[in-house]
């Protein structure tokens, strides 16, 4: 990073700056390359904007307002990044990173702008524009932040419980021969149900819909995580438990400080295909029994044919999981250090 | 550490015999032991010499108390070997370092594993700084080189104070240099607590240079041959005459080995650079049985055949390699 700010800097560069002057970008000479990326975030926001301006003229003013507003701090951030960028090598990193993807983010909204709103190739109300679902977003702003919240306390009260007897059925099932014995044919044949396919029993069984909806995610998370948390426990090099037992190690050292160690690549696996699990579970439940949480709006608003607000559900549905995922993602990149290197990372 | 007394047990195996399913047909068996009896000393330094597939880790294992025989006894002291015990360290032939452990916690490991890390955390230092990894103390195994990774391995099975240490080659990926400091490391730290060792190795020289007595077995079915006593006092001179007559004679007796077996090429690699000493000016007879085939072998390697034994003809191998800049013992 720090060669290309030096780079930045030499008088060779003159061509560059030339060319970054005439496109009328008030940043310091840069390669021409970082420039088409630093250019593509306010080229697609100002585009976007030009579109919707001249789509919109028969839309509704606060939803062509909010959008605008919207498009007008993308393209204002997008300069502003693309010129404090020589002052921190951090956000040029990110810029550089994130900038494409970005672009390529606000064009997709302006291309469905297009079809929706402009062309009207798609039928409404089922498929409104970017701007309606703004809109949307904004006035049920409350009630949505709320359903995340509930939806949220339910997905991490089911997969909390489910990781947590998961581990200890897994290692059970990978260590013990007993355990194997009697807990592998119960895996086998319970577990490829579909969690959800518990629903009604589910619902009859337990006094409250919350309660069973945590039951049947706590479900969903544990057939992957017990049957990838048995099989790396089962798969742990026996040199590495013959070493520990000539250093004087006993059964939970074994257990605890050997095989759980070496199963971890696979365990956070499971974790992996169990929180996929848990999310669609969730959203399953939310639906069809709790009266709260994304999955329950989402259903709630098909059925007054509000689209907008469906489609603001799923983009908060989006962000919500996607966050979620990336933080399993650190937690194995710290836990799994060691495998830097020994794995293709 | 400055125990005079013998920190070792005596140990004892009696006619053992292993046998293991052979691997395409279940009811063929092979021999890996046919009634291997040994017994070692408390505070002895045994080494066990022989060509590969003679059965040498399959005794360390079952001393080591990870398998049991098929028949015979092993004996610590008075007390049967039934299980392993931190009591018998073993050094495997393959470093088995935990890698999701660093250096320093796969050197600490014994401490945890017996619930005395509290009162014995000052010794990991000292172990660090002995196989000269200090500097390494919170890399991961995966970054370590081959002969890094069997120090600390060594390191890991000397924190526990073992009475009987059994080493499955330790120092074989070790270049020339660091494997005699090693030699001296590991002689120092046996005489300074008399541990009964018993060490593998393919390195006649290594065998001769450390051991008290030197077991020599056999493969196809693995059984000992001869045990060749050497009575010499430390530190040994690699080229005394004495020492290349025990060479010779180990030599020989490994070769008629590899002959019984029809598999001469069985016998390592490191065994065979060392084939014949005979170099010209020295006022030793060259042994008798250097035939010309091994002649000719070691004509090939005589430049690091010479080297070596410049190295070894120093009194003191250790205050020369001070001088060549590496880490002082
Ligand atoms: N777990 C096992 N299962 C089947 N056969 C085995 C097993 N372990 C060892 N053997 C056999 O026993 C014999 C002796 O093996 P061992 O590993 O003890 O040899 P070694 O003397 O240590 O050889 P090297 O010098 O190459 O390490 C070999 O023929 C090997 O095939
Ligand atoms: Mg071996």
């Amino acid at each position: 990073m720090n060669t290309s700010v030096q780079e930045t800097n030499e008088p060779v560069q003159m061509a560059e700056e030339k060319t970054a002057r005439a496109v009328g970008i008030n940043s310091p000479a840069a390669p021409r390359a970082r420039v088409r990326t630093l250019l593509a975030i306010p080229v697609a926001a100002s585009v976007a904007l030009v579109v919707h301006l001249f789509v919109s003229k028969n839309q509704p003013a606060p939803e062509t307002y909010s959008y605008s507003v919207f498009l007008g701090s993308i393209l204002l951030s997008g300069v502003l990044a693309a010129a404090g960028q020589s002052f921190s090598s951090h956000l040029m990193r990110w810029m550089r990173h994130m900038g494409p993807i970005i672009a390529a983010a606000v064009s997709l909204a302006c291309f469905w702008e297009v079809i929706t709103s402009g062309l009207r190739l798609l039928p409404l109300p089922y498929f409104p524009g970017p701007a309606g679902v703004l809109q949307s977003l904004i006035d049920d702003r409350a009630l949505l932040l709320d359903s995340a919240w509930n939806s949220l306390k339910l997905l991490l009260a089911g997969y909390a419980l489910g990781v947590a007897v998961a581990l200890v059925t897994g290692v059970c099932i990978g260590w013990f021969n007993q355990a194997r014995y009697w807990g592998m044919p119960l895996l086998k044949v319970v577990g490829p149900i579909p969690a959800t396919a518990w629903i009604p029993l589910a619902m009859v069984l337990s006094p409250s819909p919350r309660f069973s909806a945590i039951g049947i995610i706590a479900l969903a998370v544990w057939f992957p995580v017990t049957m990838l948390t048995a099989s790396g426990i089962s798969n742990t090099r026996a040199s590495y438990l013959d070493v520990a037992r000539t250093l004087g190690a006993r059964e939970p050292y074994l257990v605890l400080r050997v095989a759980i160690p070496a199963a971890m690549p696979s365990i956070f696996i499971g974790l992996f295909m169990g929180l996929g699990a848990a999310f669609l579970t969730l959203v399953v439940a939310e639906t069809v029994g709790v009266k709260s949480g994304l999955g329950w709006y989402v259903a709630w608003k098909q059925g007054w044919a509000e689209y907008g607000k469906v489609y603001a559900a799923l983009v908060i549905m989006a962000a919500f999981f996607s966050t979620i995922m990336t933080l399993l993602f650190k937690v194995r990149d710290r836990v799994l250090v060691w495998q830097k290197g020994v794995i293709k990372w | 550490m400055s125990a005079s007394a013998s920190e070792g047990s005596s140990l004892r195996v009696l006619g053992v015999v292993k046998e293991f399913p052979s691997p395409d047909n279940a009811n063929v068996r092979t021999l890996a032991l046919a009634g291997v009896t040994v017994s070692v000393a408390a505070g002895e330094l045994v080494s066990i010499v022989g060509p590969s597939g003679c059965g040498k880790s399959t005794l360390l294992r079952l001393i080591a108390g990870l398998d049991s025989p098929n028949s015979g006894e092993l004996w610590i002291g008075d007390v049967p070997i039934i299980a392993p015990s931190a009591e018998r360290g073993l050094v495997f032939q393959d470093p088995n370092l935990f890698p999701w452990l660093t250096v320093r916690r796969n050197i600490q490991a014994g401490l945890v594993a017996r619930g005395v890390l509290q009162e014995k955390r000052h010794e990991v230092d000292e172990f660090l700084r002995l196989v000269g990894l200090d500097a390494f103390a919170n890399a991961f195994p995966h970054h370590l080189s081959g002969g890094m990774s069997q120090r600390v391995a060594l390191a890991r099975a000397l924190i526990n104070h073992p009475k009987v240490l059994l080493l499955d080659e330790p120092l074989g990926a070790l270049d020339a240099f660091t494997r005699m400091r090693m030699q001296d490391e590991v002689l120092r730290l046996w005489q300074a607590r008399r541990t009964t060792m018993l060490l593998v190795t393919h390195d006649i020289d290594e065998a001769i240079y450390m051991s008290d007595r030197i077991v020599i077995m056999t493969p196809s079915p693995g059984r000992i041959e001869r045990t060749i006593s050497v009575a010499q006092d430390r530190p040994r001179q690699r080229s005394s005459p004495e020492f290349l007559r025990l060479r010779g004679e180990i030599l020989e007796l490994l070769h008629f080995a590899g002959n019984a077996t029809r598999d001469r090429s069985t016998v390592s690699p490191g065994v065979s650079p060392d084939a014949a000493d005979g170099s010209p000016g020295d006022d030793r007879k060259p042994p008798e049985q250097a035939d010309p085939a091994m002649v000719k072998q070691n004509t090939q390697s005589g430049a690091v055949h010479s080297l070596r034994e410049a190295l070894s003809s120093r009194k003191n191998s250790t205050s020369l390699l001070r001088h060549s800049g590496l880490p002082p013992g």
